[in-house]
C-alpha cells in the first residue's frame, strides 16, 4: 500500500500530538525540532522549547532552513537566552519535563545508540556524532520521547554503544545505582509503525499502538527482538491534512527533514 | 573518597596550581592594543600538540577564519575539544592538524568519519554537557566538577569520567575533569582593542572556554571603541585579561551565519558537503585555504556581491544588535 505520506512525515505527526502544552521540552537535533515547530503552532501554543545551545522558549522561525541549530531563526523570539551549562542544569535540577531524541539504534530497555556501529571503538565499522548533548537530555529530563525509523537493524537485544541512558539493564533502580536522577528515564518510543511504552514494573520496551492499517504481528516481525504487548493496541491515526500542510508548505517547504527517509 | 567505576578514555589532566602560577606570570593585566592579524595569533598561540577549544560551531559564530588560518599554517597533532561542533572537525581534520578528538558531537562529513573509522584520529567520548562542565571547572580552577548525566552508558566507559560516592550523602555521583586548554579560538560580535569581548544570542560556553584557556585568540565582527564598552558594562561576555590576541575578521563565521550580521552560505556549505573522500576535501581546501594568504583575501575569493547578499538575508536582528 502506498501512503501519501513519508515514514518521517507520520513520526513526526505522532510526537508532536503527544506532548503537553504548558510544558518544557529539551529538543535535539534533527526530527524533533521539526516535531516541536509542529506542536507548537498545532496542538501545544504554550510549549518552551530548550535547546543545549541555550535559547529557552523560542518561535522558531519558518521555513525551517537546513540542518541548522542555534542561529537566528532557531533562536527567534525566545523568553531567555543562556549557555549550554545552564540549559543542562535546568534539566539537571528538574525543570525539563520531556526530552525529545533520535537514534540509530535502540535496545528494548530504550538505550540508545548514535556513536557507532560494527567494528571496534578504535576502528569503527560507521562512525556517527556521538552522544552530543543527548547523553544529558536522556539522562536528566523528566520523561524522555525517541524518535526511531521502524526497521530490524535498528531494534536489537544489544546495541553495538550504548550512547544514551535508556532503562539500562532494565532491573529496578538501575538509572539511580549509576547516578541518574531518580524518576527519569524512556517515556516513548515513536517509530515508523508503532508506538511503544515502557512499564514501571518492567521498564522492558511494550507495544501500545500501530499505525492504521497494520497488525502487531506486521510491528514485530520488522524487529530485532520481541517487545511486550499490550492488552489493548491502540490505532495511530496517520497524518492529517492539516498536518501536512503545514509541513510541507510552512514548516519545512525545502523538505530538509520530512523527505528524509533515512536518521 | 571511594571510586566506584572509571572511563577508560585518556584524559589530559594539568596540574591546577601550575596553570594558576602560568596565568599569574604570562598573562599580562596591562591594557595594551592586541589586535594583530589571524597569522601572527595563530603563529604566536597556536602550537603543535596543544589542547584546542572552540566555542559554538562553524555553522554559527565559529571562529572559521582561525581555523581556516591553523590548516594554512600546517599545524599538527592538536587534541580537540568537540563540545557542539559541526564543520570545525571536518576542517581541522581534514587539515591533518588532528591527532585526538574530545567528541561531544564529533562534527558532520564524510571525510571526518572516515578518518576515524580507519584509525587515523583517536576518538575519546564524552558528551556535550559533559565538555562543556569541563570547561566550567577549568573556568573555576578547580580539578573536576560532578555531573548527574553520562552514568551507564558506553560514553562513559568510553570517557575519562568517574564515579564516586559522594561524602555527603553517600550516593554515587559521576565526576568529570577540568580542562585548561593552551588555547581558545572564539569568534565575537564585538571587541575593543584590549579583548574586552561582546557576545550577543545564545551560545555554548565561551566565557568558560576563555577562562579555562591559557591562550584565547579573539577574532570579531567589529572592533568598538573602549568607550563604547565603559558605556555598558552589561554587555561584556570577556573581560580583557583573559584575552591574548584580538583578530578583525568580518565575516570571520563565513561560511557558517554569525545571526544578526549574516545568514550561512548555502552554496559554500554544499560544496563542503559533498565532499566525500580526502581527495574532496583536499580540493575544497585548496580552493578556499591554501590559495588565499589571509582571510581578507579569503573575503574577495567569496566575493563582495555574495557577501552583502548574505547580510541582506539575514532578516532577524533582534536580540543581536543591542
Amino acid at each position: 500500500m502506498k501512503e501519501n505520506f513519508t515514514d518521517v512525515e507520520f513520526m513526526i505527526c505522532q510526537a508532536a500530538r503527544i506532548v503537553e502544552d504548558q510544558s518544557t521540552v529539551f529538543v535535539g537535533y534533527g526530527m524533533p525540532q521539526i516535531a516541536i515547530i509542529l506542536a507548537q503552532r498545532l496542538y501545544a501554543p504554550g510549549i518552551v522549547q530548550v535547546y543545549e545551545y541555550g535559547a529557552i522558549g523560542p518561535e522558531v522561525a519558518t521555513p525551517f532552513r537546513r540542518n541548522m541549530m542555534a542561529d537566528a531563526r532557531n533562536s527567534y523570539r525566545s523568553y531567555c537566552w543562556t549557555t549550554m551549562n545552564w540549559m543542562i542544569f535546568h534539566a539537571q535540577s528538574g525543570f525539563i519535563d520531556y526530552g525529545m531524541l533520535g537514534a540509530a539504534q535502540i535496545d528494548p530497555y530504550g538505550n540508545i545508540n548514535s556513536t557507532m556501529i560494527g567494528g571496534t571503538y578504535e576502528r569503527p565499522g560507521k562512525r556517527f556524532t556521538g552522544s552530543g548533548g543527548g547523553n544529558e537530555v536522556a539522562s536528566l529530563c523528566w520523561k524522555t520521547i525517541l524518535l526511531m525509523e521502524h526497521e530490524k537493524r535498528r531494534f536489537l537485544p544489544k546495541i553495538d554503544f550504548i550512547t544514551s541512558p535508556g532503562y539500562l539493564d532494565g532491573t529496578p533502580e538501575a538509572r539511580e545505582r549509576v547516578g541518574l536522577p531518580r524518576g527519569t528515564g524512556p517515556y516513548r518510543v515513536i517509530t515508523s509503525k508503532a508506538i511503544f511504552d515502557f512499564p514501571a514494573e518492567t521498564r522492558k520496551m511494550r507495544l501500545i499502538a500501530v499505525r492504521e492499517g497494520l497488525t502487531p504481528e506486521d510491528v514485530i516481525n520488522d524487529m530485532g527482538f520481541k517487545p511486550d504487548v499490550a492488552e489493548k493496541i491502540g490505532t495511530l491515526e496517520p497524518p492529517r491534512k492539516e498536518e501536512l500542510q503545514l509541513l510541507r508548505e510552512v514548516i519545512d517547504p525545502d523538505r530538509v527533514v520530512i523527505g528524509r527517509t533515512k536518521l | 573518597m571511594e571510586v566506584i567505576a572509571s572511563g577508560e578514555g585518556e584524559v589530559r589532566l594539568w596540574d591546577i596550581d601550575e596553570v594558576r602560577e602560568w596565568k599569574a606570570q604570562k598573562k599580562t593585566r596591562k591594557l595594551q592594543d592586541k589586535v594583530m592579524t589571524e597569522q601572527e595569533a595563530v603563529s604566536q598561540f597556536v602550537h603543535d600538540g596543544d589542547y584546542i577549544s572552540y566555542d559554538l560551531s562553524s555553522m554559527v559564530r565559529g571562529p572559521m577564519s582561525l581555523e581556516r588560518e591553523i590548516v594554512r599554517q600546517k599545524k599538527k597533532n592538536l587534541w580537540i575539544a568537540a563540545k557542539f561542533t559541526l564543520l570545525d572537525t571536518s576542517i581541522l581534520v581534514g587539515g591533518g592538524c588532528v591527532s585526538k578528538i574530545d567528541v561531544g558531537f564529533a562534527g558532520l562529513g564524510r571525510p571526518l568519519f572516515k578518518a576515524i573509522e580507519e584509525g587515523r584520529i583517536k576518538t575519546i567520548d564524552w558528551s556535550n554537557g559533559t565538555l562543556a562542565l569541563r570547561h566550567l571547572a577549568g573556568a573555576m580552577g578547580v580539578p573536576f566538577l560532578p555531573t548527574r548525566a553520562l552514568g551507564g552508558t558506553d560514553t562513559f566507559r568510553r570517557s575519562g569520567a568517574k564515579q564516586i560516592k559522594e561524602p555527603f550523602t553517600g550516593k554515587i555521583i559521576t565526576i568529570v575533569p577540568a580542562v585548561f586548554p593552551d588555547v581558545a579560538i572564539i569568534h565575537v560580535n564585538q571587541c575593543d582593542k584590549y579583548g574586552n569581548a561582546r557576545v550577543f544570542g545564545p551560545s555554548i560556553s565561551p566565557v568558560e572556554t576563555a577562562m579555562a584557556s591559557r591562550r584565547v585568540i579573539i577574532s570579531t565582527e567589529e572592533i568598538i571603541p573602549t568607550e563604547e564598552i565603559k558605556r555598558n558594562p552589561g554587555l561584556t561576555t570577556i573581560p580583557y585579561y583573559l584575552v591574548d590576541a584580538v583578530v578583525y575578521a568580518p565575516w570571520g563565521g563565513h561560511p557558517g551565519t554569525c545571526p544578526g550580521y549574516y545568514t550561512y552560505d548555502a552554496e559554500n556549505l554544499d560544496e563542503f558537503f559533498s565532499a566525500q573522500n580526502d581527495e574532496d576535501m583536499q580540493k575544497y581546501l585548496q580552493k578556499y585555504v591554501f590559495s588565499v594568504k589571509n582571510h581578507f583575501e579569503y573575503l574577495e575569493l567569496i566575493g563582495i556581491e555574495k557577501l552583502m547578499k548574505l547580510k541582506e538575508k539575514e532578516t532577524i536582528k533582534e536580540g543581536y544588535h543591542p
